[in-house]
């Protein structure tokens, strides 16, 4: 690497300035899908800080012996073995929770986010940086998800983690919950408007 | 030594597959006792939910033990048959069967002491995939207790609905024998009822497809209990 970058830049760059789901645009398909309710969000986020951060340090422990023809099948392999180890914990020790993700733990591994720090950072770093670019990829990710899921649980169901939030004087004044917000449709748009609201703030983000 | 050539390539990559396999295989024994336990138990709890009991968290397997007094499996004759414990019929397959193949489980839940409901269970096909739920009967074998619905991908505020309560607590009071006849509850658009004066519910707007896959589960797992509901009635 030409320059080195300071470890608490590689942890934090990616939660705002470089965030992977807003900036770069990676793993939206599962932001779609996950975010109606809050929880599956949360749970979601820490699978994924966990299985970013592991594959990372292990492919940054093994990145000097990796052949480099078939270094994206390694990557795969060890992401893959990863994520069904978190799939099986979950079923374990969070079965509602996991229930409620189903498929979206196993498609973890398609993840872009995934795949592109491990072949962008993880190849080309010592394991404590790559661990910190794990994390900090990781919570990006989560934060985005918890606020989508955070805006389309409140509006679209009036819960918040279940907990009924909106009193039900506004119900019997004539408010009603808004069921567009629990499909697919609302979440990439409420992802529009966090890009929005992200790019409004930092200026050096807006393209021409 | 040469990391690009081709015999490393092959020795690394089996290594690492070898490696990671019996990580998984580890992972997983380590686990499956936990993971069944909890299968089990969110098992227990939907069988308690038609019976309109919610237990607490952790609480599941002690109040299933407690309100399920008895369980047992039935032909299509209305015969117990022995040697089967009716937790571990699996549905599903016994579903795909003709009716008079099948093994019926039943369960019998003491709700208040000499008042017990009998619970079967049904499973069906939705839009995208299966749905499955269970009806709790009263005594007369005929008026319906409680049910509860579940599926595992249906469109949400949609085909979803029929896990809701405001689609099962449509349930509670039909009858499934009226008039003698033995027919099971028909799921139809509401302000429609149909022809022959069967019971109904009002299916889900915009979820057409999911509400008829619950209307023809009830028919398909149902009218195989014809004798054993009526038998109850004959009590």
């Amino acid at each position: 690497m030409a320059e080195k970058i300071k470890n608490t830049d590689v942890l934090f760059n990616p939660i705002s300035k470089n965030n992977p789901v807003v900036v770069q645009v990676l793993g939206i398909c599962s932001v779609l899908a996950v975010t109606a309710k809050l929880e599956p969000a949360i749970v979601m986020g820490i699978s994924v800080i966990a299985v970013l951060a592991f594959a990372n340090v292990i492919i940054s422990l093994i990145r000097n012996t990796i052949p480099t023809n078939i270094r994206i099948i390694v990557q795969l392999v060890v992401v893959a073995g990863l994520v069904v180890i978190v799939d099986q914990v979950l079923k374990a020790y969070a079965y509602s929770a996991s229930k409620q993700l189903s498929v979206f733990i196993g498609l973890i591994i398609t993840n872009c986010i995934l795949m592109g720090r491990l072949e962008a950072f993880a190849m080309g770093n010592k394991p404590w940086p790559a661990f910190l670019d794990g994390v900090g990829n990781g919570l990006g990710y989560a934060v985005i998800l918890v606020i989508v899921g955070f805006f389309r649980e409140l509006l679209g169901s009036g819960t918040l983690l279940g907990y009924q939030v909106i009193p039900q004087w506004c119900y019997d004044n004539g408010y009603v919950n808004n069921g567009l917000m629990i499909l697919p449709p609302m979440a990439l748009i409420v992802v529009a408007c966090i890009i929005w609201v992200q790019r409004s703030i930092n200026k050096d983000l807006q393209e021409d | 030594m040469n990391k690009q050539s081709n015999t490393y390539t092959i020795i690394y990559i089996i290594v690492l597959v070898v490696l990671v396999g019996t990580a998984l295989a580890a992972t997983s024994l380590a686990l499956k006792g936990r993971q069944q336990e909890n299968i089990d138990a969110d098992k227990m709890k939907q069988i308690l939910a038609a019976a309109l009991i919610t237990p607490a968290d952790g609480e599941t397997v002690a109040e299933f033990n407690r309100y399920i007094t008895d369980q047992y499996v039935v032909n299509a004759q209305g015969e117990r048959i022995e040697g089967v414990k009716a937790f571990d019929v699996n549905v599903a397959n016994q579903s795909k069967l003709t009716a008079d193949r099948r093994e019926l489980p039943v369960f019998v839940c003491m709700v208040k002491e000499n008042d017990p409901k009998y619970i079967l269970p049904v499973y069906g096909a939705g839009l995208w995939g299966p749905i499955w739920g269970y009806v709790a009967f009263d005594a007369d074998g005929s008026t319906i207790y409680g049910a509860y619905f579940a599926h595992q991908g249906e469109t949400p505020g949609l085909g979803a609905e029929i896990e809701k309560p405001a689609f099962s607590d449509q349930f509670k009071g039909k009858h499934v024998i009226k008039d003698g006849r033995f027919r099971p509850i028909a799921v139809v658009k509401a302000g429609q009822q149909p022809l022959d004066g069967e019971d109904y519910v009002d299916g889900i707007s915009g979820g057409t497809i999911t509400s008829k896959g619950v209307g023809s589960m009830l028919d398909n797992c149902l009218v195989p209990y014809r004798k054993f509901l009526q038998s109850l009635g004959e009590k």
